[in-house]
């Protein structure tokens, strides 16, 4: 079969980017040939600021070496510019006039610098910043010559200025507004990033503008002078003034251009045969100058290159991040303000820090940050997926939930962090690994840098410091994941909400049938979103849907922990932390007779028996089971425990009998599965000696009744729970308590614990809910009733099943 | 050397799970996958030695239950970008029967 022709003109960041997505969506549906003006295979174009910088070398930042093109049979002329396209008879021709015919053409030409129109541009010593010779003639120039102007101080400018001076050049910033980095910060953050830039040694002269380069004796710029009048010495003018999109090819060959080339939410060019991408293109009245938005495009485009014709693009809202090591500063959207905004603003001049947030109608919808960008990935998040700040409006300045704050010495400012500071507390990965992965494999996105050095892949809760880690090393091209839309895994491009919705309007009973109606792309799933698959069919179909074992984690499946010696551990249930003489004899007959190497009491108030091996478990379960005692499912995505204190049973200052309403709770809920673990506390009085401020359910005894708070935490991040109501009875803790919980099972995300279930719908929906309908309360507390009813031990069932999944198998 | 030994019937390892078998090389791993193949790894996760085992089947991959390094039952390697390999062993069914190349 005779494949169709694609030709690519630009052979850089978004092209490729382009390129890739394509080849893995339609491997072979193209015959690929590739023109690039420069001599090069396609490299990083933002790294060449550290390059200057002399933090990576020219070799590191290649993003596909020229085995990829070979690989992937792509034909490709470097060093030859396309002069023109001819549309009738598809085909273009380079400078050195060779040809290629195409059937699709992808028109990724980038953009080039702007160059000030003044007397003297065109001198030696005169360049822009945007490509390898330019960064070669920038080192060359820091070699023999000590006057640097650069004219512009934006985020290119910047760099710029930054890596000529660790060159060692005297460098001068001119810029034409009165602050620095006008379009990207307000006067306050501008400001302090110039003094902390002063600091290092770049000068600076604002609110001036460029009248002239002079011509020295050598023939080579000598001096920049001005239109106020004055002139200062320079031996490299680097003009930063802004960039133009290369249109002048698809000009020539009369496709439709304002200032870009312009194209719709498909990616095409008014010529139905012609795409492009990048730079070059104008979509919606919007060009883009950083490399986040332009791989969104490039993920569009492959989708309709590859003929499968979804995907539409509709645009997208940026961030900042300037790349000078050891300077923080961060802005994202429209952190103007103006008509019908409003402003929340931090400012410690002295301690360098500011902070400004611009919220509209209960939205963030802009924000700079300066000093201490931790919480800008959380903030872009919230403007990305037009959350409601509403509930959270009250702390919003003071940041995000997912930063978490254990594992990592309390660090939450990433630029402060040497090299060798540990990030990721699991799997030791120190900050400079992982900068080194970013320069060298060319990652931009969390996922890519998870798989590469396993930072933040274990708990999670560096995770707000890998994001400002990769931010400050890609700039503006970090985009966080859209978590609204976020596809499960790699298996669907749906995400959980969809995923659930369509098992519940669908009917969806089983695994199986989930994957055939919503074509999973793997024949059974994955790791990942099996487990979440089996919970959603459980949880919205009880006592219908299938509950597959091979679908869950293998905690869940032995009933028991996994140590990393491969043994496993026992907690039996001690309801409401309560045991009695005749369950400690039987547990303690159990530790001898199968000589269990420990036995720890643990954090949930219950008694632990570590280093069983799995063919023991049935015989231990046995014993255990004679006792009555019966599952702690310490190893679930369930219920765990139900702490209590003392209370009124027997403490001076109870107000009611935490014990029993704790004792009460636990047996309700009993073999709960959930999104996650569930674990409540109960209190006699307020001073909570059972921490029911950090539990997901945290119940305080009062003496008019009980107050109830939901949504804490007291992990990886600790969270305060929230007030939920106050409710006079036992009877009604149960129901308002179990309501929310069920509330929780059905709209939960699989792996979402209570605290960010709420975070992300919010109190006052789940309040609505629950605490204010007193019909829909009834209708969950009834479903959670329904679910729960008949639950069966799975000890006692494995050892009454006499189940095989425990023994060992003899090769005879 | 090659030496062919029984281990169970096709029907003693549940689909898209394993069992376990004990040997002079240490214990083994045998999976059976959704179409009813069967596969052998020594139980020893090239990571930090996690029982291959415990994990979950999906296609012809295990996850390992520790730190989810993904392994491929054919060659035994980890799939990208981590690194190792769990030594596979032959397996075969006939009539129903499970062997292993010992
Ligand atoms: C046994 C126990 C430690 C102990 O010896 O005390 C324990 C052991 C484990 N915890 Fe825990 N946690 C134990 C109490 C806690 C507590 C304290 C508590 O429950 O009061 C917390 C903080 C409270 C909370 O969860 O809000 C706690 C927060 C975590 C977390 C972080 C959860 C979070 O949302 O931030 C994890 C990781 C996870 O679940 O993803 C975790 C995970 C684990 C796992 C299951 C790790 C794993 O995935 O394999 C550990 C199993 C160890 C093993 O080999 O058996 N464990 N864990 C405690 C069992 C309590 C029980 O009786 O059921
Ligand atoms: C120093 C520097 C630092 C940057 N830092 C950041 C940052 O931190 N964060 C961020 O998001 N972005 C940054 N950017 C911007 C980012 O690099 C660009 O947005 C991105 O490279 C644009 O991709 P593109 O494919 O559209 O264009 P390019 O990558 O420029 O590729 C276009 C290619 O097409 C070639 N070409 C043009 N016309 C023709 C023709 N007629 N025939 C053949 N070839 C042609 C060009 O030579 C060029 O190689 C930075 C840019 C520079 C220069
Ligand atoms: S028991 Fe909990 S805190 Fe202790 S090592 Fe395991 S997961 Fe970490
Ligand atoms: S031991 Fe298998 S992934 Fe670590």
């Amino acid at each position: 079969m005779n494949k169709l022709k694609l030709v690519m003109i630009g052979n850089g960041m978004a092209g490729c980017r382009t390129l890739e997505e394509l080849l893995k969506l339609a491997p072979d549906l193209y015959e690929i040939t590739v023109f690039g003006a420069e001599p090069h295979p396609n490299y990083n174009r933002i790294m060449l600021s550290p390059v200057l910088a002399g933090e990576t070398k020219f070799e590191d930042i290649v993003l596909n070496d020229l085995a990829w093109y070979r690989d992937n049979g792509i034909r490709l002329h470097v060093g030859r510019k396309v002069v023109k396209i001819d549309r009738k008879a598809q085909k273009v021709v380079a400078d050195d006039g060779t040809e290629a015919s195409y059937d699709r053409l992808l028109l990724a030409t980038g953009s080039a610098p702007f160059i000030l129109p003044v007397p003297g541009k065109d001198l030696p010593g005169v360049i822009g910043y945007r490509d390898i010779a330019d960064t070669e003639a920038m080192i060359d120039a820091a070699k023999h010559h000590r006057y640097a102007v650069v004219i512009g101080a934006g985020l290119l400018g910047l760099e710029a200025a930054n890596g000529l001076a660790l060159r060692g050049m005297d460098v001068t910033v001119v810029h034409l507004a009165d602050w620095i980095m006008e379009r990207q910060l307000d006067r306050t953050a501008a400001d302090l990033l110039q003094k902390s830039l002063e600091a290092k040694g770049l000068k600076f002269l604002l609110g001036k503008q460029t009248s002239e380069l002079v011509r020295g004796e050598s023939g080579r710029v000598a001096a920049v002078r001005f239109k106020e009048g004055g002139a200062i010495p320079a031996d490299l003018v680097v003009m930063a003034v802004g960039i133009r999109p290369n249109i002048e090819l698809a000009k020539s060959a009369r496709l439709h251009c304002n200032r870009g080339i312009v194209v719709d939410d498909t990616m095409q060019t008014y010529d139905p045969k012609i795409y492009a991408v990048g730079e070059c293109v104008e979509h919606r009245n919007t060009t883009y100058g950083l490399v986040a938005p332009l791989f969104e495009q490039a993920k569009v485009c492959a989708n309709h290159l590859a003929q499968m014709g979804i995907g539409r693009y509709t645009g997208s809202v940026t961030s900042t991040k300037l790349k000078v090591t050891g300077i923080d500063v961060f802005s994202a959207g429209d952190f103007m303000g103006g008509e019908g905004t409003e402003d929340i603003v931090l400012a410690d001049a002295a301690g360098g820090l500011y902070k400004k947030l611009v919220i509209k109608d209960d939205h963030l919808i802009g924000a700079v940050l300066y000093g201490d960008t931790g919480d800008g990935a959380w903030y872009f998040q919230l403007m990305k997926d037009r959350q409601s700040i509403a509930d959270i409006r009250d702390h919003l300045m003071f940041g995000s939930h997912h930063v978490g704050d254990t594992g990592h010495a309390g660090q939450n400012k990433a630029a402060a962090m040497p090299d060798d500071a540990e990030v990721c507390g699991c799997n030791g990965v120190c900050k400079g690994d992982i900068v080194k992965a970013i320069k060298t494999h060319g990652l931009f996105t969390l996922e890519e840098v998870r798989k590469h050095t396993k930072a933040s892949s274990s708990c999670g809760s560096c995770t707000g410091l890998v994001e400002q880690i990769l931010a400050s090393t890609v700039g503006g091209a970090y985009q966080p994941a859209d978590t609204k839309d976020k596809p499960m895994c790699g298996c669907t491009d749906l995400s959980h909400g969809a995923v659930r919705q369509a098992i519940k309007e669908q009917k969806l009973l089983s695994i199986p049938a989930v994957m055939q109606f919503l074509q999973w792309k793997t024949p059974n799933g994955c790791a990942t979103c099996r487990p979440a698959l089996n919970y959603y069919l459980i949880s919205t179909w009880p006592k219908e849907a299938e509950d597959d074992p091979q679908s869950r984690f293998i905690n869940e499946r032995a009933h028991a922990n996994i140590q990393r010696d491969g043994t496993f551990s026992v907690v039996p249930r001690m309801w409401g932390g309560l045991t009695t003489p005749a369950e400690l004899r039987a547990i303690a007959e159990v530790a001898e007779k199968y000589r269990v190497p420990t036995v720890k009491m643990t954090g949930g108030a219950r008694i632990d028996l570590l280093g069983i091996p799995k063919e023991k478990l049935p015989e231990v379960w046995a014993d255990l089971g004679a006792a009555g005692l019966v599952s702690g499912h310490a190893y679930g995505k369930s219920i765990r425990t139900v702490k209590t204190c003392v209370g009124a049973e027997h403490c001076r200052f109870g107000t009611q009998l935490s014990m029993s309403m704790g004792v009460k709770l636990e047996k309700m809920l009993f073999g709960m599965w959930a999104p996650h673990k569930v674990k409540l506390a109960v209190s006699g009085c307020p001073r909570n000696c059972a921490e029911a401020g950090i539990k997901d359910v945290g119940v305080i005894g009062v003496d008019s009744g009980y107050e109830l708070y939901v949504a804490g935490n007291g992990g990886i991040k600790t969270e305060v729970a929230q007030f939920f109501c106050k409710v006079k009875s036992d009877e009604e803790v149960l129901e308002y308590a179990g309501a929310f919980l069920q509330l929780y099972r059905e709209e939960g995300y699989y792996l979402e614990r209570t605290c960010h279930y709420v975070a992300r719908v919010g109190l006052d929906h789940v309040k609505k809910i629950v605490v204010e309908d007193a019909a829909r309360r009834k209708e969950l507390y009834e479903r959670l009733l329904f679910s729960l009813q008949d639950y069966e031990d799975p000890w006692a069932n494995a050892v009454a099943t006499q189940s095989k999944e425990y023994i060992a198998l003899e090769a005879v | 050397m090659s030496e062919w030994k029984k281990i169970c019937t096709l029907e003693d390892i549940p689909r898209l799970g394993s069992r376990v078998v004990k040997s002079t090389h240490g214990d083994i791993a045998v999976f059976r996958t959704a179409d009813d193949e069967v596969f052998a790894l020594h139980d020893k996760c090239p990571h930090k030695g996690g029982p291959l085992s415990q994990g979950i089947v999906a296609g012809k991959i295990v996850t390992c239950p520790m730190h989810s390094w993904k392994i491929q039952f054919e060659s035994g390697e980890a799939v990208a970008p981590d690194v190792g390999c769990a030594k596979p062993f032959a397996v075969k069914i006939e009539g129903g029967v499970v062997w292993i190349d010992l």
